[in-house]
This record gives C-alpha cells, structure tokens and sequence, in this order.
C-alpha cells in the first residue's frame, strides 16, 4: 500500500510542527486548550514518537535476552532438550496478527483521509482481531496442558511459556492502548500522535511475534 | 529575577502555577526537580544503610567472636557476614551508585540544563521513581523476612540463588524479595531512561546543539542510553531465576546437583548462562555508575579552574565510546567460569581498549586544569578526588583485564579494591562533588566550606586507607568472601593489615557525619546563594535558586555558545554563560 504510506508521512510531519518551530511549544500551542493538564501541551509531539522508538529498543533488548537464553540453553551438552511441537492454531493466531497489522495500517489511512467513521471502524476491528490472538494464544496453552506439557516439564516448553507469556502480556498492553484512542483520546492535537505511536508499538508486537513464531518452529 | 539579561530571542510566558497542597507538591509530584530530590534523599537513606552494614563487615573481619547486642545468638555467623555482603553490594551499586548521580542530578538538572520546563513524560518520572522506592521497600524487608537477608552476593550466582531455602538461610525468602526488588528496580530504571533520552533528543532549548550540551548533560545521556539497553536484560534473567526457584523450571539449574545430601529435581540447566545474563547488565551498570560521575567532574573542574573543558568533543566522543565498549566487555567478569580462552582473548583486548577513552579522559582533566586560575572550593576537591580516585581504581583494572593474571587475582581482595576504587568511591566522589557543587541551586542556601574541607580530607585520605592495602591483601590470596580469615593459615598474619583498615573504615565513615550535620544544618540556616554564585556558565545559573515550577518563571532561555566558556580572550568577565546575547557580553575597549 504505497499510497498509504505517502499519507502517513505527510501526516507525520504535519503533527510534527509546533509554533515556534525549533524547540518545544509552550502553553497550549496549535490546540489552545492549555491549562487542562501540567506539562501535557509543553511537549512537543515528536516526543511522544521518539519515547515509543527507545520503548521499542528497551523492549526488544528484554526479549533477545530470552532468545539469546534459549539459543543457548537449547545447544547445552545435556540439555534434556525435548523439541516441542508448536500447537497447530499458533498458525492461526500467527494469521489473525498478521491481518491485524494490515487492518491497523487501513485505520491509520482511513484517519489520514479524515474519515472518522472508516477510522472507528478498521481500528475496532484491529481491537477485536487482538483479542482474537490472545484468546487463541490461551486456548494454544491449553491444548499443551491437555497434553500434559506444564511450564517446568522440559526446557522447550518453560520457554514457549516464557515467549508466548511476555509477548502476550505486551500485546494485552497494546489492546488497553488501542481501546484507549478509540474512546479517550480524543483532543485533536494530540490524537493524531496516538495513533502513531500506538501503531508503532502494534506492528512492532506484530513482527516481534513473526519472529518469536519463526524461533520456536523452526529452531526447535 | 530583575538579574536575567536575555531578550529577543527567549518566549516569555505568564509562570505556571504551582501544584497547590502538600501531596501534589512533595509526594506525589510530577516535578522533575521534586522527583530528583526525592531519589537524592532515598540514595541518602540508602547509602547510610550501606555504610552501616559495611562497617559490620569491618568490624566482624577483626573481632570475628566478639559479642554484638542485636545479632541472636550473640555471635555473627558465617552466613550473616554473607548476608551483608550481599546487602551492602545490592544497596550501594542499584539504590545509590544507579539512584543518586542519575536518578538524582540527572532528573534534577538535565532539564534545567538544556532549557527544558520539565521532563518529556512527567508522570512517567514520579511512576519510575515511585517504582524505585517500592523496590527499595522490598530490598529491606529482605532483612526482615523468615530467614533473613540473602547470601548469594550482589550477582545473585546461580545454582546458589535458584534453590531456596536448602541453601543456606536468606535463600529462601530473602533471595526471592531480592529478585522481585531487583525486577522493580529494572522497571524503574527502563522508565528512567526513557524519559532521560527523549527529553535530551527533542526539549532541547533553541541553540542547544548536541555539541553544547554540558558534559554532565552527555553523561547522563549516554548513562539513559546504556540503561535503557541493560537493564532489560536482569529483568529478563530475574525472571527466568524468579521461575527457576518458584515454578520448577530448569534455565540456570544444572542436572544432578546434590545439595545438602539432597538430589535436586532440575534437569540440564545452565549456571552460566545466568552471569551472561547478569554481566551483561552487569557491566554497562558500571558505566551507569560512573559517566555521570564524569560528567559533573568535568563541569566543576573547568568552572573551578576558570578555564574551557580541554577536548570538549573528543570528552563527548570518549564518554559515547566508553558507553558503547561497556557492553563488549562483559565476559572479563568469567574468565575462570571455563570460557574458551579465544573469547578471553577477545574480551582481554575490549576491555583494555577501554583504557583509551578512559586515557584521553583524564588526560583532558589535566589539561583542563594546566595553567588554569583553580580555585579550591569543596566541589573542585571532590572533583579532583574523583580524577585520582578514578586513575588509581583503574590502573588496577589493567591487571584484571589480563586472563592470565585474574586466574589468580579472581575472587580476591584485588579485586574489591579495584571496583570499590573505580566505581564506588570514585562515583560517589562525584556525587559528593555534585551536591556541594548544587546544593546553593537546589536548596537556595550555601553549604559550610570549612566542614566540607574537613569532609573532604577525611574522606580522601581514608578511602586510600581503606582500600590501597586491600590490593595487598588479594595479592597475598586473600579470598575477598571469606567471613574469618585470621583461622586460615596463610592468611592469618595478614590480619594486621585488615585492623589498619577496619580502623580507618571507621573513621572514614565517622566523618560522613561532618556531611550530613553539614548539608542539613545548610538546609535551615547556611547563607543565602545567589543566582549564580559559583560564576558558572550553564543555565541553570540563569534562574532562581531554587528554580521555580517551570525552571525559567515564564521565559525560556535561547543558547548562544558553548558550555564553558571561561577566561576569552577581549571579554571583561572571566566567564560568558550559553545564554547571554552575543551583543550583550562585555568586551575590552
């Protein structure tokens, strides 16, 4: 979708002007609903974006350092290493996140067009196909109970509960944060950087969980 | 305010209001300048506490069978000795080394110096610091707990730490609080970060390039950078032992270890792994503890000495190189864990070559005070402390650095000379440096020169005292974790040598009173400072002291040069601060 990432750039560096240009914009600014909160409309709203690209380092930091683990934990000399076969709806739940970032790029275009409606619509169903993975990703730990297969019964599976576990966490974030632009963040000035640092961290968690997906088939 | 001689290019705006009711405005703040001192007076309760259980160390290593009041059973046991260790080392590098130059001065004056009215996310500030003081909450309670205080060291090796109770007391409860409060301090500490770095990246006043940003600025910048890159990775970890004790999982556990005669039920597990984990969070943390020490060192030498910081860009580029070796280097920490000896190699020559930042660091420090018109004030002491304390810890670090040689230094007293040269008294020379050097701008009061002098002396001499002769002792083989070694043949003549520095432990942390007698007595009746009594040229000498709720009471202040401009050529005064007008600064006729 070239086009879509035209608008999204143009919509980037519009949010990115300020009054006064070089520094940071001072009481209010643009929106000229200052006083409502301390410091809220001091910052400008390249901050925000800059804030969720050092998240995004720090978080990817704490999940290689359980890749790297697994790595070498898994090519120990006496490892007692078991392969574990992934569950096969991990594929689905790998399907619907995937979809989901593309629903989520189509609510970010909708909302680049000024179509609120189309906006409210695409980003509902980025929450509902979200909630969709976690409730798969649950129903994926219980067919491994079923199995008999718990947290400590081997390390391949003390790590599939430790990757699916935290990222599920982190997406579980991600669901709060995409319901909280939908209903409360509504001040002008500052949707549009919602919606772009929230999207942000969705297609991060997205490729993150390729990965993860990628790790645990593939390097079993 | 009448004193501020900018116009044109600063904004000004009406004053923010201030936060009305004493939780909004001392508790619960979102004021960076509120949360700053808030983590100065947590570093404080907890330095304190470090000090005490270091003195106990001292004290049981030469009176090991005397009778102490509050231990039960009147005599300290060998895993009580452990268990302040393991506190001493966990207090001091996370809740004040970490706390109090990043935490403290960083969110103090890292806004105030690049012109900013706050941090980037204020409520993120006071939830990390909140998060801090819970993590301290937990790291005490430990003391309390059933069991008491963890034994396994500020590294928390495993198998040791991964298997509860059946270990020694303190590993079962103990060891658990430790983990959750080092988890919580991680958290903390990755929020921390993130606000240090987007507010230096994007709410830099107009004019305030990268290149003239203070070095205590690039000090705690790239101290944010290599937290925010490290301190996810003990999170991690923590967890992994978290689930290691609690849950039966087998990450650091090895299979068929036999503990107290009892098989334990892991499997294939490596203890390992966990220092990987652990040092390279581990020795980053090192660098966190001292680049801000840096920083201020160079702020205050050049202002004391009146001169430009010698090498302002190659100070930066040597703090940024430090930061990045910082996290190449980590396996000189295991040389005797196995390691094959080409990674050795590898990590033998990193760590060395960081000698050359740290050379063209101290070789600037000199520079800068060459020919300069110094001026002994407390602050420039403790400055020039830290560049001696800092060359003497890290020549020893050459040795170390060597495979060959930390076979037999490994585990040594050497080694905690070393380290507690380097980075404890050298980094809290830089704090002490800090506070003396701040305190008029955060308290609106000076402190006393003549109890700080005495401060000083007290604390430089006695810190050499304390730890030059440990070099000695760990060259003779002295096992740094020992609780007695007078009953160890070859070490028992040594004892001496552990009096001596007993004593002067003593002393050194006697004098810590002429501290803190000073800095509160300073509080309520020191003499008022004015704005910029220090003749300094950065910005927060361009407001109150103490600031007011915005930093700049309404106006935001443009930058015109660099940070250090003292002593030019044609000016009248021998300082021009970064937000004087060209136009406005005085020139010879």
């Amino acid at each position: 979708m070239p086009s879509t990432i035209v608008t999204e750039e143009i919509e980037l560096i519009h949010s990115d002007k300020g009054p006064g240009g070089g520094g940071f914009s001072v009481g209010g600014g643009d929106g000229g609903d200052s006083g409502d909160s301390s410091g809220a409309t001091r910052v400008p709203q390249r901050a925000y974006i800059t804030g969720m690209l050092i998240a995004l380092a720090g978080i990817l930091m704490f999940f290689m350092a359980f890749v790297s683990a697994y790595i070498v934990r898994k090519d120990m000399p006496n490892s007692a290493w078991i392969p574990l076969q992934v569950p096969r709806i991990l594929w689905l739940n790998t399907l619907i996140l995937v979809v989901s970032s593309f629903t989520l790029a189509r609510a970010h275009s909708r909302f680049s067009a000024r179509d609120d409606e189309g906006f409210g619509h695409w980003w509902a169903t980025t929450t509902f196909l979200g909630v969709l993975f976690v409730a798969g990703q649950i129903l994926a730990w219980r067919q491994l109970a079923a199995q008999g297969i718990f947290l400590a019964s081997n390390p391949s599976s003390s790590f599939f509960y430790v990757f699916t576990g935290a990222h599920g966490l982190h997406l579980l974030g991600g669901i709060l944060a995409l319901l909280y632009v939908q209903f409360r963040a509504t001040r002008k000035v500052t949707r549009g950087t919602a919606i772009e640092v929230v999207s942000m961290y969705w297609h991060f968690m997205d490729g993150l969980w390729v990965f993860l997906f990628l790790l645990l088939y593939l390097g079993r | 305010m009448s004193s501020h001689a900018h116009t044109g290019g600063s904004t000004v705006h009406a004053p923010m209001a201030e936060p009305s009711g004493f939780i909004r405005k001392y508790i619960f703040s979102v004021d960076h300048k509120v949360i700053g001192i808030q983590y100065f007076l947590l570093a404080l309760t907890a330095v304190v506490v470090g000090i005490v259980l270091s003195l106990l160390m001292r004290f049981h290593l030469v009176w090991p069978n005397a009778t102490l009041p509050f231990v039960s059973g009147g005599q300290m046991s060998q895993e009580q000795y452990l268990a302040l260790v393991t506190m001493h080392g966990t207090i001091m590098v996370f809740f004040v080394l970490t706390t109090a130059p990043q935490g403290g001065f960083g969110n103090y004056f890292l806004p105030i110096q690049i012109g900013a009215p706050d941090m980037a996310f204020p409520r993120l500030n006071m939830l990390s610091f909140w998060v801090t003081f819970l993590a301290f909450v937990c790291i005490i309670a430990a003391f309390v707990v059933p069991g008491g205080a963890p034994i396994s060291g500020w590294t928390g090796y495993t198998p040791l730490s991964g298997l509860g109770e059946i270990t020694g007391p303190g590993e079962g409860w103990g060891q658990t609080m430790w983990i959750v409060s080092i988890s919580l301090f991680c958290l903390a500490s990755l929020l921390g970060a993130l606000n240090f770095i987007a507010t230096t990246i994007d709410l830099r006043a107009p004019g305030m390039s990268l290149l003239r940003m203070p070095l205590t600025v690039w000090g705690w910048f790239v101290t944010a950078i290599l937290g925010l890159l490290a301190f996810g990775i003990l999170l991690a970890g923590g967890i992994l032992l978290l689930l290691d004790r609690s849950a039966g999982t087998s990450f650091f556990i090895p299979a068929g270890l036999v503990v107290n005669d009892q098989l334990q039920a892991h499997s294939g597990g490596s203890p390992i792994l966990w220092q990987h984990l652990f040092w390279f969070f581990g020795h980053p943390e090192v660098y966190i503890a001292i680049l801000p020490g840096m920083g201020v060192a160079s702020h205050v030498l050049s202002t004391f000495a009146r001169k430009p910081v010698y090498g302002y860009r190659a100070m930066a580029y040597a703090i940024c190189a430090i930061g990045f070796l910082g996290f190449m280097v980590w396996g000189h920490h295991m040389f005797v864990s196995g390691m094959s000896p080409y990674s050795g190699f590898a990590f033998s020559v990193l760590t060395m070559s960081i000698g050359v930042p740290s050379a063209i660091k101290t070789f600037n420090w000199l520079g800068t005070l060459w020919g300069g018109k110094i001026q002994f004030k407390t602050p420039m002491l403790f400055a020039l402390g830290f560049v001696s304390l800092f060359v003497s810890g890290g020549l020893s670090g050459l040795f170390l650095a060597q495979p060959a040689v930390d076979n037999m230094l490994h585990a040594t007293y050497y080694v905690v000379a070393h380290f507690h040269l380097v980075m404890g008294v050298a980094a809290i020379f830089g704090i002490f440096a800090a506070t003396y050097f701040w305190f008029p701008k955060m308290f609106g009061r000076m402190m006393s020169e003549p109890l700080g002098k005495i401060h000083f002396w007290f604390t430089f001499v006695g810190a050499y005292c304390i730890f030059m002769p440990m070099h000695f002792i760990g060259i003779a083989g002295g096992i740094r974790r020992y609780a007695d070694a007078s009953a160890v043949g070859f070490l028992a003549h040594l004892q001496p040598v552990h009096e001596f520095m007993t004593i002067a432990a003593f002393i050194t942390g006697a004098a810590q009173l002429f501290f803190l007698f000073n800095f509160f007595y300073s509080l309520k009746f020191g003499p008022k400072a004015s704005t910029n009594p220090w003749n300094a040229t950065t910005l927060e000498w361009d407001t109150d002291s103490p600031p007011p709720i915005d930093n700049f009471g309404g106006h935001y202040p443009s930058v015109y040069r660099g940070p250090y401009e003292f002593s030019v050529p044609g000016a009248v005064d021998d300082f021009i601060p970064q937000w004087l007008e060209p136009s406005q600064v005085a020139r010879v006729k």
